[in-house]
């Protein structure tokens, strides 16, 4: 019960600068993320959310406030500190992808292992795994250029578990993906998670929210509400029809 | 049920509980089955309506049965309904009735309404994940109706996402 949390921010505030205007995007966010939990983040387009998680990853500096991982200040790391621990512990989807371009798909993934000391033939193995639940063993050898969307999505998500991180950030990492590719995400977030992985994630998408142990909203920089999924389940549990109503 | 059993007798003549066991095979887990009491009493109607006819049926040593099939009429019935555009769905949602008359009734707060509701559509969410995943993965048409229901209640999350924005 003595494990800090693995996130919790103190009325975290990032203001950016729009040519002198001040723009306000996260106003005040105290988030608090156990060991293990998968958080989800919903909201309206503009109200914070990628910026939240780029503060949590190191990726954007806070404009105050206080930021804990794992017990320790981290608000205050210098930028190298800040990529010491997402090359160890933190993975990092990012909305717009950033892959490597020069680089072909497997060893995009391959890289973030290697860089946090794993041997070749254990990056190697956990590229063959990742690519393989994602449907993407066939394009390991193209370039991220090679891909369609929903592809370098994918491949953004593998390479951000490829160092096995104890945490795992992402922001719609199902924003360019058809149902069934969204279906094989979700297989891969339940996996991580039930290994005890902990995830924040952003998404617009309900099926991947609805896999979250907890929905944190945020509207407008603030977060509005936070809690547990609904339980009230329809009963008794039977077939489909139960839930689905054909009409007519 | 009336058109389902209309289009099962376009194909062939045959007794209530027939219909019964084609329904079940073709939904599959999709659809609640039909009671035989249900489907009886469809059939009535419809014989009523000169849709379908019955002819009596002689079986050695049980009551007779009674088959069914199609009339012109009921062809042309059927016709109808398979060429016309079907409703698209319509919005008459309790809850938006609720969350625009909530500030009249002085009691209940909007931004607490909609968070119960977005909680509750997920919990929906995560059932459908669930059922999708219990469900057989041949079982196209029980897929077909889960993902329907899925992507209906995204848009219904969507919907709320803009009530919350735009309310007062
Ligand atoms: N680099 C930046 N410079 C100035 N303003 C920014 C910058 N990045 C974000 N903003 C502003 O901060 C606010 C929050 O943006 P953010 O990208 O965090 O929203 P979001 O919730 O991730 O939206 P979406 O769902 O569209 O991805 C917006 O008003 C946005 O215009
Ligand atoms: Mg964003």
């Amino acid at each position: 019960m003595s494990e800090p949390p693995v996130v919790r921010t103190v009325n975290l505030v990032k203001i950016y600068q729009n040519g002198g205007v001040p723009v306000p995007a996260v106003r005040g966010v105290d988030l608090v993320v156990e060991p293990g939990q998968f958080v989800a983040i919903t909201g309206p387009s503009g109200s914070g959310k990628s910026t939240l998680v780029h503060m949590l990853g190191g990726l954007d500096p806070r404009t105050s406030g206080e930021i804990w991982l794992d017990g320790k200040r981290a608000d205050t790391m210098s930028e190298s500190a800040w990529a010491l621990l997402r090359r160890r512990k933190i993975g990092f989807v990012f909305q717009f992808f950033n892959l490597v371009a020069n680089m072909t798909v497997a060893d995009n993934v391959e890289l973030p292992a290697l860089l946090a000391g794993a041997s070749a033939r254990d990056a190697r193995e956990r590229r063959e795994h990742l690519l393989g639940a994602l449907g993407l063993t066939g394009r390991a050898d193209a370039s991220p250029a090679q891909l369609a969307g929903g592809e370098q999505q994918r491949v953004a998500l593998a390479r951000a578990l490829s160092n096995k991180p104890s945490l795992l950030l992402a922001d719609e990492p199902t924003g360019n993906l058809d149902s069934r590719n969204t279906r094989d995400v979700l297989r891969l977030l339940g996996e991580v998670h039930r290994d005890g992985q902990t995830i924040v994630l952003v998404t617009h998408d309900a099926r991947v929210a609805s896999m979250a142990d907890r929905v944190v909203t945020l509207l407008d920089g603030e977060i509005v509400d936070d809690g547990a999924l609904g339980t009230a389940r329809r009963r008794p549990r039977g077939t489909a029809g139960d839930v689905v109503e054909l009409r007519g | 049920m009336r058109q389902s059993l209309l289009a099962l007798l376009a194909k062939e003549p045959a007794h209530g509980y027939e219909l019964k066991q084609a329904l079940e095979q073709i939904f599959g887990r999709a659809y609640p089955p039909p009671n035989i009491g249900q489907i009886y009493v469809t059939l009535g109607r419809l014989e009523k309506d000169g849709l379908v006819r019955a002819v009596d049926v002689e079986q050695s040593n049980r009551p007779n049965k009674k088959v069914y099939y199609l009339t012109a009429a009921g062809r042309d019935a059927l016709d109808i309904w398979v060429d016309e555009p079907s409703e698209g769905p319509r919005v008459r949602d309790e809850f938006f009735m609720k969350l625009v008359l909530a500030p009249m009734t002085g009691i209940a707060d909007r931004m607490a309404l909609i968070n119960r509701q977005r909680r509750h559509y997920l919990g929906l969410m995560r059932d459908l994940n669930e059922l999708a995943d219990r469900t057989d993965r041949e079982d196209y048409v029980a897929l077909l109706l889960i993902e329907g229901a899925m992507l209906h209640l995204q848009a219904d999350l969507d919907w709320l996402e803009r009530c919350q924005e735009d309310l007062p």
